[in-house]
């Protein structure tokens, strides 16, 4: 296969950006899109020229690295497939693809298809974990999880945290990402002591940055890889509601410190 | 040199309890005046720079991702082991110690095994604790699964992504311990030497990858917990960032190397598409609970799978291994399959496959049990290969997936250098000649959320660690070699990309230090490697400035050190002759071809020093005490 590609090179976060057009040759169907990058790059390095540079690592789709808008659509025509785990036979000879970064406000970006995303680790820095120190667990088996709870909770935890539920969304928000971390600890009873201060906390420093507010447009979901579905944004909704109301009653909103 | 490996005295199952008695405590008071250098956050260092933190030291984490989250560990799929005993089934710390030992072929430390099943059982406890969701039975309880290399179930799991349930508990702790303000985190940031100030390591020099900029950042302590070195084989399971560098730049600053031949192939992974291969998917151990391993009786046997009847399929792992079938551990299934392709045997492109299949799993189970407990590993090779795995068998091959080799460690994790610890993968503790599945998890969080926070605080309590000027010499040496290295592969603007010269690299390591070995291939490697790594040098082109986001020259830097590496492994490779577990040397194999060990010659760990100026690596040899289990010929039959 034979394709046009046009690519978003932009050599420095502050410095003007454009789409470039390469053609990339000799694709097979069984190539990773990633690996056609690879190509593209090899040639243009033989070239003497910068290579295209883009965040990649496991491309086994687990590691939340990759992700890019081919098309406009993040990660890509496949459904529930990350960048690294899309293969050429999606695509026909003659294709022309538009190559861009995650486009949000959020996410600047750093160079050519890499962007910045730290904002997600602020968000879970402000409580997106359960305060259990190293040394104080008790045994394993002490509190039992309904199986239907563990794989709730699974389902959610599943987020590789790629972005791509902001790049999709027109607000550009975070609330699928927040949602599912909130959701992940909130189905488990060890998340339970601090469910609705970590609610509050994660919240608010979702709106903190430059995130846009969730209208329910719903792009998330379809732009999800791991397929984490817009009801937990709705469980996040109730939780983050009930814990305002009783913002000042103790027990709810503070939990355990 | 003197290799003390700081092994407590007394019985076996009393070593850690007496040690940690016996070792100094920091006041904790004083804590929060210790610096601590973490360099990495997968499950070790995560692990580690939380649990230190938690403790009140001072701790700096580095990672080259742009999240700590992102660290090959999140790639895990299969599970951890843990001697819980949940099943009932015979399970106990000795019997995980024991299958350990034996695994690993006999060539690992009995203390730091057994240490490593007894702190297994508190692993599982703090990680639900932190909300990782376990796979659990209808009454809520844990659930276990089986893993290669154990007649015991006692792997735990979360579906087929255990190694990112399990870092994203670690991960989590670490951004509590960063809104805490105990750690402080460098991620794009890249360790690319170590500052020795009086023979101990007190800081690192690192790149950031973001805007070029090096700079020094010193400490009390040095952690590495920065992974394994599969890639030096260019195509492997690891993640494309996995590299050596780290653990290499200290080695050169005087860290020894120990056995940095034993590497893991493993058995089940997906064949390789095309020459634009960029790495190689693991399909988890774990299957092996349910699918079947076959190739055709007929050597070319073109028909489908389907086609093929019964009788004339060579069940290869159940006929020679029928105690362990399918479940034999991972160096012996991958020789088999090795084997078999060998023999023209193999199925799929090239002749380079064999058969995982399920049809009897889906039979006796039904397809929706097949798809609760593999669904997503099933959709994974589907995506890839455009294969149904519910309707036609997988098609597997090994493939090059962890190095048991590392830096030499003591019982404290500390290395040659006082004061640099090595943590996880990147250390050369507990797996011996072959890890077993499930094993690698348990050992990274043992070492950063039991062990480290112990040993560190009696290193430091223990020594005298004067301020260093920030104009010391060492320092400016080391930041000066950085840039330095910098600009010579800037400069060099020859003709051929760094990915060429890895690919080339790989080939011969594959071709020559790969699942079978011999003193010629050995030989013949040597003579290739200095070759290519000397091309490389002359000819090699890396665009773009040092200033700047450059991956080229990231990659450059990478695969100069595997360049050194891969020598290394080769020498020796060729020193031991003998083959234990994932070092299979043909010449030393027993006449029904298996592994024939030479316990009178090796029953020793290798740790190679390093000599400047290109002259030949020192060996020195720490001889393996084996009081507790029986030295045997391992079988599995
Ligand atoms: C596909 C796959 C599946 C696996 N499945 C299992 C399993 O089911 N069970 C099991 O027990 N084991 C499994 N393993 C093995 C296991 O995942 C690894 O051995 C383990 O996770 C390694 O953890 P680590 O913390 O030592 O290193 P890693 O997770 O590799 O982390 C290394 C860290 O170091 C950082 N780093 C590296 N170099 C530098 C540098 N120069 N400067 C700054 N930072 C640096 C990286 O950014 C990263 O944060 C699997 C491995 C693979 C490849
Ligand atoms: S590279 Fe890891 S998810 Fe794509």
């Amino acid at each position: 296969m034979r394709l046009t590609l046009r690519v978003w090179r932009q050599p420095a976060p502050n410095a003007e950006g454009r789409l470039v057009t390469y053609t990339a040759d000799d694709v097979t169907p069984d190539m990773s899109f990633l690996e056609m990058l690879d190509v593209v790059n090899e040639g243009l390095t033989e070239k003497g020229e910068s290579p295209i540079a883009f965040d990649h690592d496991c491309r086994e789709g687990i590691c939340g690295s990759c992700g890019m808008m081919i098309n406009g659509v993040a990660h890509g025509p496949m459904k529930a497939t990350t960048t690294c785990q899309l293969h050429m036979r999606s695509f026909k000879d003659g294709d022309t693809l538009t190559i861009e970064p995650w486009r949000a406000a959020a996410f600047p970006v750093i160079r050519d298809l890499c962007v910045d995303r730290s904002a997600f680790d602020r968000i879970i820095q402000a409580g997106g974990y359960v305060s259990v120190a190293t040394g104080n667990a008790p045994d394993g088996n002490t509190l039992p999880v309904a199986k239907g709870d563990a794989e709730a909770a699974m389902d959610a935890a599943a987020c590789i945290g790629c972005g791509a539920c902001v790049a999709a969304c027109p607000n550009g928000s975070a609330s699928l990402f927040t949602a599912a971390k909130l959701s992940h600890l909130s189905h488990l009873p060890q998340g339970q002591p601090e469910r609705y201060r970590r609610a509050l906390m994660m919240v608010a420093q979702m709106d903190e940055e430059s995130f846009g507010n969730c209208t329910w447009f719903g792009e998330c979901q379809e732009a999800c890889p791991k397929d984490v579905s817009i009801d937990e944004i709705a469980r996040m909704n109730r939780d983050f509601w009930m814990a305002s109301l009783f913002e000042r009653d103790e027990k709810v909103s503070t939990g355990t410190g | 040199m003197e290799l003390r490996s700081n092994i407590p005295s007394g019985p076996l199952q009393q070593k850690w309890d007496k040690h940690r008695f016996e070792m100094k405590l920091v006041n904790p008071a004083n804590k929060r005046k210790y610096h601590v250098l973490v360099v990495g956050s997968g499950l070790a260092g995560a692990s580690a720079a939380a649990t230190l933190s938690e403790l009140g030291y001072h701790v700096s984490c580095f990672c080259f991702q742009d999240s700590p989250r992102r660290a090959h560990s999140i790639a895990a799929q299969g599970g951890i082991n843990a001697a819980k005993n949940y099943q009932n089934d015979g399970d106990s710390v000795w019997r995980l110690f024991y299958d350990t030992v034996k695994g690993g072929d006999f060539r690992s430390r009995e203390a730091n095994v057994y240490r490593l099943a007894q702190l297994s059982v508190n692993i599982i406890d703090q990680c639900v604790a932190q909300g990782v969701p376990f796979a659990r039975e209808y009454g809520g309880l844990l659930t276990n699964r089986s893993f290669g290399g154990a007649q015991v179930s006692r792997t735990f799991y979360a579906r087929g992504q255990t190694g990112q349930q399990l870092l994203l508990g670690a991960y989590q702790a670490l951004e509590k311990e960063i809104a805490k303000g105990g750690v402080t985190m460098f991620p794009r940031t890249e360790m690319l030497d170590l500052v020795v100030v009086n023979g101990r390591a007190r800081g690192i020099v690192v790149r950031d990858l973001v805007t070029g900029a090096i700079t020094p950042h010193m400490g009390h302590a040095v952690v590495l917990a920065t992974g394994g070195y599969g890639n030096v084989f260019y195509l492997s399971t690891n993640a494309r960032g996995s590299n050596a560098t780290a653990i290499w730049r200290a080695h050169k600053r005087g860290a020894l190397f120990a056995n940095p031949c034993f590497t893991q192939i493993h058995p089940t992974c997906i064949p390789q598409s095309g020459h634009y291969q960029s790495k190689l998917t693991l399909m988890s151990e774990s299957l092996r609970n349910d699918g079947r391993v076959w190739v055709p009786r007929q050597k070319g046997d073109a028909r489908g799978p389907g086609q093929i009847p019964e009788e004339e399929r060579d069940y290869y792992l159940e006929r020679k291994y029928p105690s362990f079938g399918n479940l034999s551990p991972r160096d012996i299934a991958s020789r088999a399959a090795k084997e078999v392709c060998d023999e023209g045997r193999g199925v799929g492109p090239g002749g380079l496959g064999v058969y995982l299949d399920f049809a009897d799993a889906i039979r006796r189970l039904g397809e929706d049990t097949i798809r609760e407990r593999y669904g997503n590993l099933f959709e994974m090779y589907e995506r890839i290969t455009d294969e149904n795995p519910y309707r036609v068998p997988m098609r597997i091959y090994p493939a090059v997936h962890y190095t048991m080799g590392g830096l030499w460690v003591d019982y404290n994790l500390m290395s040659t250098i006082p004061g640099l610890h090595v943590l996880g993968e990147a250390n050369f503790s507990d797996h011996g000649a072959n890890r077993l599945g499930a094993s690698a998890l348990m050992q990274g969080l043992a070492d950063g959320y039991f062990v480290i926070p112990y040993t560190i605080g009696h290193y430091l309590a223990s020594t005298p660690l004067e301020p260093v000027a920030p104009d010391a010499p060492e320092l400016r040496d080391a930041v000066r070699n950085v840039e330095n290295m910098g600009q010579q592969l800037l400069g060099i603007r020859g003709k051929r990309t760094v990915q060429s010269f890895h690919r080339e690299l790989g080939k011969i390591m594959w071709e020559h230090c790969g699942m079978a070995r011999n003193a010629a291939g050995l030989e013949e490697a040597l003579r290739l490697i200095p070759a290519v790594r000397e091309e490389f040098w002359k000819n090699v082109t890396v665009p773009g400035s040092g200033a700047e986001l450059n991956q080229s020259l990231e990659h450059a830097g990478r695969v100069a050190d595997f360049l050194e590496l891969a020598e290394l492994m080769c020498r020796d490779a060729l020193h031991r002759e003998e083959s234990c577990g994932g070092h299979f040397r043909t010449e030393h194999e027993t006449p029904d071809g298996e592994a024939q060990r030479d316990d009178s010659r090796f029953a020793y760990v290798a740790a190679w020093e390093y000599q400047a100026n290109g002259a030949a690596p020192v060996l020195h040899k720490e001889a393996l005490q084996f009081e507790n289990v029986h030295l045997a010929t391992r079988s599995y039959k």
